[in-house]
């Protein structure tokens, strides 16, 4: 039994700094979880939550710093070594074997043994125990596969619960459940929190944060803010904290002007669901319309339906007034749409191969000569030309895209799309991982792109982000449209009220 | 996860008709081919053509036992046929009756069956741990590490296979013979010994898959090798093993099979692997990983056996059961990627 006065907090994170080339990720960040309490972590992406967390799990090593568990310090090279101390997190992509039973996954790595055999039958009331503590309605014997996204995120905590844990992180649970799902996870929460547990909430929705936390800890450019009670504190002042900056001076000058429809979106509805429902807007000539939403609002599955990679159930997608229908991504950028994604890393770069490759690979029909040959000239032209007014960079034609940084990569992504000539250009997310300095040139790219007319369509979950380059924002809340907003009129307070609506 | 929400009707009749192809269809496909060969040849039903069928299928499975654990952990075994041949080129060498004059090893005298079962299980081992270490810790895609050294056992098979002078080895001591090749005979039914082996082979792989950490460790692996890793599973250790239990079941299926046919060369074995792999994919043993069973890994090959002799039953030419073959390994296949198939 720990002494309570000894041991104010369960956990001790206090003065950890991290550095990755170039920039410094973490500056002397604090953060104290006490027994008996939920505690929010916030900040806007790229804040440093994340890696903190990575500091506390061994999954970074931390520069400088000291972290004390239960009053000890300590320091994880493992998630399991600290899930075996009492720490926990619950992943927002779920670590699972999903092919397998909800018991066999809980108990993974250790397994309870009856001899030579696992004792299927202990698993299973040990499961059911821990179920029936949590409130938990699943059969232990059903395979996780067959499970709901909240279900699953439940047997998570089950787990983390089962390793007896002191600490439970929660990034971002309920990015993809229903109000009433997110009712059950919150009674479950609080249960851990009567049991002593500290729990480390990370949420970008604010009703949640005030629905549940006690206390909260504000994360801003790698910087510990504050950390206080949430008694007292409201919406405004909570994002003022985690903004703190002038908006203006990240951004280049909007001189881009909107001018007739090319664009004319219908009713476009995914078939398979959830996903998109409904969706209507249209995009005019020289306009960034920007698409806001809190992450499982299914932002990108509007792209993916434009671009012809989301199979769609109903809905017309008309440019310049006459309807195309974008059956999978080839016609689609034979009509001038172009897209680029959100995983670069998995969906976007080739990472062993060239710029040359990279550049070029969506546009590489038009190089074909009329032997049937490939054009050297023409391809090594238009590589330069990517090379030159998108400013990668590079220290050759033949480097491979993987040796770049993030933000270089993402501009030879950027030039690949414009060779093809597109008239409506969607990005998804284009700056997550991306330092200030390569931001401010994607903005100034993306502003060009529409003084020259193009439309341009762009999903990001950094809100100043949005309030800074875009003419409209279309706010997604829970696959619909909540509203389209011009941004010059707009607050941040409006759109996060606007993304919760069909929670 | 199933939501058909906001799907037309016709959509929804598709999507139902479109999961019982995926989940049925293979087995359609077999129970028609099954009934062309009774209609053609009624006779097929027979007690004789029953035991003739579970033989053949005997030795087979334990090869496919070996590599379906392989398989599940998203890896695969190409040099389970050579090692197959390696196994019953040394155990025919070895097993030699002593009073066949062309004995390769003249002043050998009769060893014990037990022991040279120990001898090829050991080598087998050998070189599974091989494989598991060249997939485990080398870090090289198991289709290619496999490749490779199913180059390798089959030089080194045939170098013995040289050194003992190159021409099929037979002539087995009747012990040797008895052990592979006697059955149990109940009326005008036997059942061969071959069949209680596979039969325990079967009851000792269910259970390690189904009762043990390590069984349940293997799915983990193939399932989501990262969750695996964060629940602290060794997985190097844990493919090690798996790898070089699998050579185990080749070496045992060597040594069966040469005491079958009553001699070995160099060339047995040739292809076994693709038939072994063919038979769990078509039981449902996914590519992906981590999905699979014992009883699915056994149907697979009972599949195959019973449409390979049934279709020469009949008399359907060799080539033209190739490519039945074939066609139904792709069939079974697609069906299990659609299955899944990740929708957008």
């Amino acid at each position: 039994m720990t002494d309570s006065k000894q041991n104010e907090y369960l956990l001790e994170m206090t003065g950890v700094d991290k550095s990755f080339p170039g920039v410094k990720a973490l500056d002397q960040v604090n953060l104290k979880v006490r027994p008996h309490s939920i505690h929010a972590l916030m900040g806007e992406n790229g804040a440093g939550k994340s890696t903190l967390l990575k500091c506390l799990f061994g999954i970074y090593s931390k520069d400088a710093g000291d972290i004390r568990f239960l009053g000890k310090p300590v320091d994880f090279q493992s998630s399991k070594q600290a899930l075996e101390a009492g720490v926990s997190m619950v992943h927002q992509e779920l670590n699972q074997v999903k092919q397998r039973t909800v018991m066999d996954n809980i108990w993974l790595g250790r397994y309870p043994l009856k001899g030579l055999f696992v004792d299927h039958d202990k698993m299973y009331h040990d499961t059911k125990a821990v179920f029936d503590e949590l409130d938990i309605d699943i059969d232990p014997k059903t395979k996780v596969e067959s499970l709901s996204v909240s279900q699953m995120q439940m047997v998570e905590i089950a787990k983390a619960f089962s390793y007896n844990a002191k600490i439970v992180i929660m990034d971002e649970p309920t990015s993809s459940l229903t109000e009433k799902e997110v009712n059950h996870l919150f009674t479950i929460i609080r249960k851990l929190k009567e049991r002593g547990c500290g729990i480390v909430y990370i949420s970008h929705k604010m009703d949640e944060i005030f629905a549940i936390c006690d206390e909260i800890t504000i994360l801003r450019d790698g910087q510990w803010v504050n950390t206080q009670p949430l008694e007292g504190l409201d919406m405004d002042q909570i994002i003022a904290m985690m903004v703190g900056r002038e908006l203006t001076q990240r951004f280049p000058e909007k001189t881009n002007v909107p001018k007739e429809t090319i664009l004319e979106v219908n009713n476009l509805t995914a078939l398979n669901q959830p996903s998109i429902q409904d969706i209507n807007f249209e995009l005019r000539k020289g306009e960034v319309l920007g698409i806001a939403g809190l992450v499982g609002a299914k932002r990108t599955d509007i792209v993916e339906a434009l671009f012809g990679i989301r199979q769609r159930s109903e809905g017309s997608i008309k440019l310049h007034g006459k309807e195309v229908a974008n059956k999978d991504a080839h016609e689609a950028i034979r009509n001038g749409f172009a897209l680029v994604t959100e995983e670069r890393r998995a969906t976007g770069i080739y990472a062993n191969l060239d710029i040359t490759f990279n550049s070029l690979v969506a546009n590489v029909e038009s190089y074909r000569e009329k032997s049937g040959l490939l054009s050297n000239k023409r391809m090594k032209s238009d590589t330069q030309w990517v090379i030159d007014s998108m400013s990668v960079k590079t220290p050759s034609h033949s480097t491979n895209i993987g040796s770049l940084s993030g933000g270089n990569q993402q501009k030879v992504i950027i030039g690949r799309w414009l060779l093809t000539g597109p008239e409506v250009l969607m990005l998804d997310e284009p700056t997550r991982g991306i330092d200030v300095g390569a931001k401010y040139e994607i903005y100034q790219l993306i502003l060009e792109l529409a003084k020259k007319d193009r439309g341009v369509i762009i999903i990001s979950s950094e809100m100043p982000e949005l309030l800074g380059i875009t003419d409209r924002i279309l706010v997604m809340s829970n696959g619909k449209v909540a509203g389209i907003v011009d941004t010059k009129e707009t607050t941040q307070n409006e759109i996060l009220n606007l993304a919760s609506r069909y929670l | 996860m199933d939501n058909t929400n906001n799907t037309k009707p016709g959509l929804q009749l598709g999507s139902v008709g479109l999961r019982y192809l995926k989940e049925g269809g293979i087995y359609a496909v077999l129970f028609i081919l099954l009934a062309v060969i009774i209609i053609q040849e009624p006779s097929f039903l027979s007690l004789r053509n029953l035991s003739n069928i579970l033989t053949q299928s005997s030795v087979r499975i334990i090869i496919a036992l070996g590599v379906a654990g392989l398989i599940v952990t998203q890896g695969t075994d190409l040099s389970a046929g050579r090692q197959v041949g390696l196994a019953a080129v040394v155990s025919a060498s070895l097993l030699q009756s002593v009073d066949n004059v062309n004995k390769v090893f003249p002043d050998l005298g009769e060893l014990p069956i037990i022991g040279v079962i120990i001898i090829v299980c050991s080598i087998g081992a050998v070189i599974g741990l091989i494989n598991g270490i060249i997939v485990a810790y080398l870090k090289v895609t198991p289709f290619i590490a496999t490749l490779g050294t199913m180059i390798i056992v089959y030089g080194v098979n045939s170098l013995y296979f040289d050194s003992i002078g190159a021409s099929p080895v037979a002539g087995f001591d009747p012990r040797f013979s008895e052990f592979a090749q006697g059955f149990l005979r109940f009326g005008t039914f036997r059942l061969s010994y071959l069949t209680f082996y596979a039969i325990g082979a079967i009851i000792f792989m269910w259970i390690l898959w189904n009762k043990t950490v390590f069984g349940k460790n293997i799915f983990a692996i193939g399932g989501n090798p990262e969750a695996a890793k964060v629940s602290g599973v060794n997985v190097p250790v844990t493919l090690l093993k798996i790898y070089a239990l699998s050579g185990v079941f080749y070496g045992f299926g060597g040594m069966l099979e040469a005491g079958r046919i009553g001699s070995a060369t160099n060339n047995l074995g040739f292809m076994y692997e693709l038939d072994a792999i063919a038979a769990c994919v078509v039981g449902g043993v996914s590519f992906a990983g981590g999905v699979g069973s014992i009883a699915g890994v056994v149907t697979g090959v009972l599949i195959f056996t019973v449409i390979n002799y049934g279709m020469t039953y009949i008399g359907v030419s060799p080539y033209w059961q190739y490519i039945i073959k074939g066609s139904i390994i792709i069939f079974a296949v697609a069906l299990d990627s659609m299955k899944y198939a990740d929708k957008k």
